[in-house]
């Protein structure tokens, strides 16, 4: 087994940087927008982009939670799995434009799932995914709006994602 | 976790983890939907064997806010012998579709039964068998505690606590249940009660026991949990609506005065007013008896996706 850096800790704060910058532009009205994070590394990276969102336009961005555990499609497919807190920001979701934050876009089911959960919740204006690497394979018909690393990779392979906040360290490695 | 038949095998690992997820079901209840499709497409059986109202429709309520298909089977009466039966009906519901049973039996033991004779593949979750167990009602009186006691509740524990467990213990499902769970989520357990109506053996419990009520109130547990005397399982002359009884255990608007304001009373129901526990007491402010109700069916529905997920 090998593992090759594909983003280092600061190509990975210079990728968000950059969606920080699109996304303000693709959202001109900033009191719209809404970030919720798909646990548990793209809660870590919504968080962030809030905070780059907010030292760009100037004005703090609503930023939540959104667990997807209930809504998944291979929850009896080995594993268990606990659900993880949904934290929705204050001001709801109806009407917003709200962004979807996960840290690795591959087969779409998890953002397949998000969808679904969004629903119980609210009724976005429009909703858009802001993924931080992805790697292809797409089993639905869903594509990321915002990303960081478009990531050609053989199925076999494995996309680990690490950050301070959860991994002690950062970046993005390709495990063969 | 493939069965959920009783407090006393159950990992703390296994503990935390359902009360954790119901914590975050409980949530879904104050949602503008509150419903989740989770367990669509799942069975899920009641198989009540003995009365009940409040677990029934608790199930029945988790069941449905996770989108599961719901059949309700109550045997009233059944003379058949208990192998049998069991066995019989068990498999006529599976072969209707069910991949949840939750079964509620008048014998001890028949939900481990059920779970281990092959007789059934459906995952089997214990809703009180006899005098043994009742594991999602102590689940629940768990949840209740660590909401009240410890704020940052994920992954944490009741350590700490102390916990009075009085009244019919030996006849008390419920009692057993929660000793063993609160015995290993770290809480300190007393039961309390007369010496008839403790359980032989129960000094092999992770408890203290003690026949003086009043001596507990003055230590002043963090909560206070009235059990109800079971008549219906009580075999002998012992009369437990008489005076001494009322006298000696019953919460009354007196002791209940004498204990501490954080003090929580608990109770599983149902309540036998003026008996165990004054009505006035069941109805104060330090009564948690309707946030048990509330986290039964998050717990519920916990326990249902837990042995679910590991369905096949």
């Amino acid at each position: 087994m090998s593992a090759r850096t594909v983003l280092t800790g600061s190509d990975i704060d210079r990728t968000l940087r950059r969606i920080a910058h699109e996304i303000v532009e693709a959202v001109p009205h900033s009191g719209e927008l809404v970030l919720l994070g798909i646990p548990t590394r793209g809660a870590v990276l919504s968080s962030r982009l809030a905070e780059l969102i907010a030292s760009i336009s100037g004005s703090p961005v609503p930023q939540g939670v959104l667990d997807v555990t209930m809504y998944r499609d291979d929850l009896q497919r080995g594993g268990h799995r606990s659900p993880a807190q949904t934290i929705v920001p204050e001001g709801g979701l109806d009407d917003k434009v709200v962004v979807l934050v996960d840290d690795v876009l591959f087969s779409g089911r998890t953002v397949r799932a998000a969808l679904d959960a969004l629903t119980a919740l609210g009724r976005p204006k429009i909703v858009k995914l802001a993924v931080l690497v992805d790697r292809g394979h797409r089993e639905l018909p869903i594509r990321a709006d915002h990303v960081g690393k478009n990531l050609p990779s053989a199925l076999g392979e494995r996309i680990t994602v690490r950050l301070h906040d959860t991994d002690g360290s950062e970046e993005v490695q390709v495990v063969t | 976790m493939r069965h959920l038949l009783d407090t006393k095998e159950l990992s703390r690992e296994d503990a935390l983890r359902l009360l954790d997820t119901a914590q975050e079901f409980s949530d879904v209840a104050n949602r503008s939907v509150p419903k989740l499709p989770t367990l669509r497409g799942a069975t899920m059986v009641n198989l009540f064997f003995e009365d009940s109202t409040r677990t029934r429709l608790s199930f029945e309520a988790a069941a449905q806010r996770l989108s599961a298909d719901v059949m309700t089977f109550q045997a009233q009466g059944s003379s058949v012998s208990k192998g049998e039966s069991l066995k019989d009906t068990a498999q006529t519901v599976e072969a209707m579709g069910a991949d949840i049973i939750v079964i509620r039996h008048f014998s001890s033991g028949a939900a481990h039964r059920l779970a281990h004779s092959g007789w059934v593949q459906a995952s089997i979750i214990n809703a009180g068998d006899g005098t043994h167990e009742h594991p999602t009602q102590a689940l629940l009186d768990a949840a209740t505690l660590r909401d009240r006691f410890v704020p940052d509740a994920r992954g944490a524990d009741l350590a700490g606590l102390h916990v009075a467990i009085v009244g019919d213990i030996a006849h008390s499902r419920v009692a057993r249940s929660n000793v063993f769970l609160l015995n290993t989520l770290g809480a300190r357990v007393t039961v309390v009660g007369p010496p008839e109506l403790l359980p032989t053996g129960v000094e092999d419990w992770p408890v203290s026991t003690s026949f003086d009520l009043d001596a507990i109130i003055d230590e002043g547990p963090d909560a206070i949990m009235m059990l109800r005397v079971q008549k219906e399982r009580i075999r002998g002359d012992f009369q437990p609506a008489s005076g001494d009884y009322v006298r000696n255990y019953s919460l009354t608007v007196d002791r209940a005065a004498r204990l501490p304001d954080r003090t929580v009373v608990m109770h599983p129901g149902p309540m036998n007013r003026g008996v165990e526990i004054a009505s006035d007491v069941a109805d104060s402010p330090r009564s948690v008896i309707v946030d048990q109700v509330r986290n039964g069916v998050a717990v519920r529905m916990a326990a249902l996706f837990d042995v679910w997920s590991e369905t096949q």
